[in-house]
């Protein structure tokens, strides 16, 4: 019979469909529109920092300390008279910087150790998997805290400490659903294509859990973004003249009472682009999952 | 006059897709008399499945829209408000579905899920309930019902589960029960009692059956009236006996064709192509044809299988002591040709998908030796292992699951050319084109993903994969079993064009009887991990000797109500467990001649 076996639907170029696809899945939850947008304004921001800064960020003005927002200031100045709106553009490039890095280190890394642990399965999986739960179970803040403490506070260190504080959770994250994907037929198929298991799991594992890594990639920037703010909070951040978001709260602390504006800014600002990679991340998952796709 | 019991006109079921409204179900109208069955027919996507939800008011109001009119016992059923629904359903209209592994809630015992029921609708205190429960469980053959009633469905087996689903839907004794596929999902000889059941229950209830399915084979052993749906509208609505005798639609015509009758090929030694139907006119565009001789007949088989044993340990306890095995595969042994098919038949457990799955190694066996075209498979390295499996593929039952979701088909296909070194990325471009065309898909696709394509369509993918590497050797593992019926047709009859053109040899496994007959050349009967049977097709369907080849024979429902099979007693026989403890060992058997190529096991007389 010749039921459905040439339903065809005119082909177009793959690459435009593939666009076409994601800005609609993207359509879908438009709320992720709203988290792109964040993100990428806040790069833009730090990237341009130096063109749009209004101030040094490090420049003393003892005449102008403690100003309130809108007083020749937008967002106002802190103890040492500097003003704080370009402390924010300047600190989120630090913020940006440590937060990438540290994510991009532990995405790979966790990825790495989660797939091949979950693909080989049986006591390799246990033992790497129990040394991961140990160190998942330190809060990633002590860890960090002691790591940095044993390395000193310089903005390298600190991307390794998150990066190795955050390298279980992507760990975790990526053995889960490889472990499910290893079971499908296609990967039994790809066997008897007489496959390696090395192209098995990079070729046919990874892009499958990749939607998982991402979604969870994307919301740990805003926690390693968060990590980072903690420690400069506690003064283990890159070094005092360089503006921080964290470092910012942290002077600003001491007058809170009185000067709640060196505080504000700055936590609003973490809020702003935690919640922004939060639901971009959400976005991701959408966008970039076929099943997802096909079942809309 | 008589008023029928359940009326449906002018039904029309849409759905929202992309802001547009698209019917699904478009201007049907049938009748349903008291005590009546009527089979609703149809495959997938034809609105069989919405018809029935439709009745059942289960469209979601927010994206779909039910119009027409649906009497159910003088009331239209449509416009009653909300709660009057409600006490109707599972009340004088019941319903049970495919799946009873997932219709059945898991954390709430067998007896809390009827006892809810008998409270809601009927107002019984908790103990008349649980009382009541116990009859109605020993109503529809549950063996020690009593204790049944504080299981958790995970217990249960899928038969016992569809019978505890079956309770549920009669605990009020309805008038009418809605069955959709209800058994699709079970093994022929489960199938075989539950159809039974329902048959045996209508007559004692004197409800109606409005019996949803695919399976024409099924519709013959319990319909009394057939509706054929075809895209959403009705084609054809008479009486069974009318549409299997004389069918008048085009496209019933089609489906008939395409159905095997087990029994059918009588006199044919060779596998039968299936015919091709127009399904809106019904004529014949290309008759069925037997297949020549493909058979290449040398000293030694292409695949010689000897002893072959997989079992999986269960551990337990503390420290992973070896609590017993599952015997999986016990000492199978076969040979198979060039250009051979050899079906692996049995119930879902028997072993017939490991032993697939061991030949090509995919599980290690325990012990046993496979030697294709006389190399010892069990002994190649690694990296030889990857080569000797260029000649011997799989195709898998799901063709969703044995893609990868996120790789174009094209590249799906080209892959193991380029891993094998059979050519560059423009020969293996080429040569995808040519599979896709042998396939009978368009070269133009290789461009889309999996999702994109129809299970049939998927299903050719899967096959051309397989084609890629140009194996001698491919185990199909219940590779039509999913298909629609006149999609499974058309996958078989290419399977045959492929035999034919390139000499394959197939493992066709599959548990469904009447595809076997019709595309193998000799049967393999398994129970319990061993082969009890094993010959060639005709000899082995026309004179079964195990008693379980004879039992499976018989449980197959045949696609002629002139046939129909008259069955005195409703056996509630579950497959037993292929488990057994550490010190157990098999009794001892052997397979004894009793033809040309035909053995069967019997136990070893003991002097």
């Amino acid at each position: 019979m010749s039921l459905s076996v040439h339903d065809s639907v005119p082909a177009s170029s793959t690459r435009w469909r593939w666009l076409k696809a994601t800005v609609s899945a993207f359509n879908a939850n438009k709320t992720s529109w709203l988290g792109l947008v964040i993100f990428v304004v806040v790069c833009l921001l730090a990237f341009l920092a130096p063109w749009i800064a209004p101030h040094d960020p490090v420049e003393q003005n003892v005449m102008s300390k403690l100003k309130g927002p809108f007083d020749n200031y937008y967002l106002g100045t802190d103890y040492y008279g500097r003003d704080i709106l370009s402390r924010l553009l300047y600190g989120a490039r630090i913020s940006l910087v440590i937060g990438i890095a540290s994510t991009v280190i532990a995405l790979v890394l966790g990825s790495l150790i989660g797939v091949v642990a979950g693909w080989r399965g049986g006591r390799f999986d246990i033992i790497i998997m129990q040394t991961m739960d140990m160190l998942l179970a330190f809060p990633s803040l002590i860890l960090g805290l002691i790591l940095v403490a044993m390395l000193g506070p310089s903005a390298l260190n600190i991307i390794i400490a998150i990066a190795l504080t955050s390298i279980p959770s992507f760990a975790r994250i990526a053995r889960a659903p490889t472990i499910a994907v290893k079971e499908r037929d296609f990967i039994d198929a790809g066997r008897s294509l007489g496959f390696s298991d090395l192209r098995l799991m990079a070729g046919h594992v990874l892009p499958n859990i990749f939607p998982e890594i991402l979604v969870m990639g994307s919301l740990w920037l805003g926690n390693a973004i968060r990590t980072e703010a903690s420690l400069a909070f506690i003064g283990l951040g890159v070094k005092p003249p360089t503006p921080t978001w964290g470092g910012m709260i942290r002077d600003g602390f001491e007058n809170i009472l009185d000067s709640y504006w060196l505080v504000l800014s700055p936590s609003i600002a973490i809020l702003i682009i935690v919640f922004g990679l939060n639901i971009l991340g959400d976005g991701l998952r959408d966008a970039i999952d076929p099943k997802l796709k096909g079942e809309r | 006059m008589i008023e029928p019991l359940l009326s449906v006109r002018n039904l029309r079921t849409s759905f929202r897709v992309d802001g547009e409204w698209r019917s699904a179900v478009d201007n049907v109208s049938f009748d349903v008399m008291a005590g009546e069955t009527l089979a609703v027919v149809g495959e997938s996507g034809s609105g069989k499945s919405v018809t029935a939800l439709s009745i059942m008011r289960l469209i979601s109001s927010i994206n779909g829209r039910v119009e027409g009119e649906v009497q159910f016992d003088g009331r239209d059923i449509l416009a009653l408000p909300e709660q009057e629904m409600r006490a109707l359903r599972g009340n004088a209209v019941s319903m049970i579905f495919q799946e009873p592994m997932t219709s059945l809630n898991p954390v709430l015992t067998v007896g809390q899920q009827i006892g809810e029921v008998l409270q809601y609708h009927r107002g019984l205190s908790a103990s008349e309930a649980e009382a009541e429960a116990v009859r109605i469980l020993e109503r529809v053959r549950i063996p020690a019902a009593r204790n049944r009633l504080t299981e958790y469905p995970h217990r249960l087996s899928g038969g016992m589960r569809q019978r505890v689903m079956i309770a549920i839907a009669l605990a009020c004794r309805p008038k009418i029960l809605i069955a959709d596929e209800p058994t699709t999902a079970l093994d022929v000889t489960i199938q075989a009692q539950i159809l039974d059941l329902i048959k045996h229950l209508q007559e004692e209830e004197g409800m109606a059956v409005l019996f949803i399915t695919h399976d024409m084979a099924v519709v013959a052993e319990i319909a009394d009236r057939v509706c054929v749906m075809w895209k959403g509208k009705k084609v054809e609505d008479e009486p069974a006996t009318t549409i299997f005798a004389g069918p008048k639609h085009g496209y019933t015509k089609a489906l008939l064709s395409a159905v095997p009758r087990l029994g059918a090929m009588k006199g044919h030694s060779r596998p039968l192509r299936f015919p091709v139907v127009d399904p809106s006119t019904g004529a014949e565009l290309v008759p069925s044809r037997l297949m020549p001789d493909t058979i290449v007949a040398t000293e030694q088989p292409l695949l010689r299988v000897e002893g072959l044993t997989t079992r999986f340990p269960i551990r337990g306890g503390l420290f992973g002591r070896l609590r017993g095995s599952v015997h999986a595969v016990e000492n199978v042994s076969f040979d198979l040709l060039k250009g051979e098919t050899l079906a692996l038949v049995g119930e879902s457990g028997c072993g017939k998908s490991t032993t697939g799955r061991s030949i090509l190694r995919l599980v290690e066996p325990t012990s046993g030796n496979v030697h294709f075209s006389g190399r010892d498979v069990g002994k190649l390295a690694k990296g030889e292992l990857q080569t000797m499996r260029r000649q011997m593929q799989m195709i898998f039952q799901d063709p969703f699951a044995s893609l990868n979701p996120r790789k174009t088909i094209g590249s799906a296909i080209a892959e193991p050319i380029i891993v094998h070194g059979m050519g560059g990325r423009s020969e293996a471009e080429e040569r995808t084109t040519a599979l896709l065309k042998r396939v009978g898909l368009q070269p133009e696709m290789a461009q889309r993903y999996p999702h994109e394509f129809s299970g049939g369509q998927r299903q050719r993918i899967a096959i051309a994969r397989a084609l890629a590497l140009s194996p001698q050797l491919v185990v199909a593992d219940e590779a039509v079993s999913a298909l629609d019926v006149s999609v499974k047709a058309q996958v078989l009859n290419l399977m045959l064009d492929l035999q034919e053109e390139l000499g394959l040899s197939y493992v066709f496994i599959s548990h469904d009887m009447a595809v076997v007959e019709r595309v193998s050349h000799r049967i393999a009967v398994m129970y319990l991990g061993e082969i009890v049977e094993i010959g060639p097709r005709e000899e082995v369907l026309n004179n079964p000797s195990h008693p379980y080849t004879r039992k499976l024979l018989s449980a197959v429902p045949v696609p002629d109500p002139m046939r129909r099979k008259q069955r005195a007693s409703l056996s509630v026989e579950e497959l037993p467990s292929p488990i057994r403890a550490v010190s157990w060992s098999a009794p001892e058997t052997m397979l004894s001649k009793i033809g040309r190529d035909h053995f069967v096991r019997i136990p070893v007389e003991k002097s």
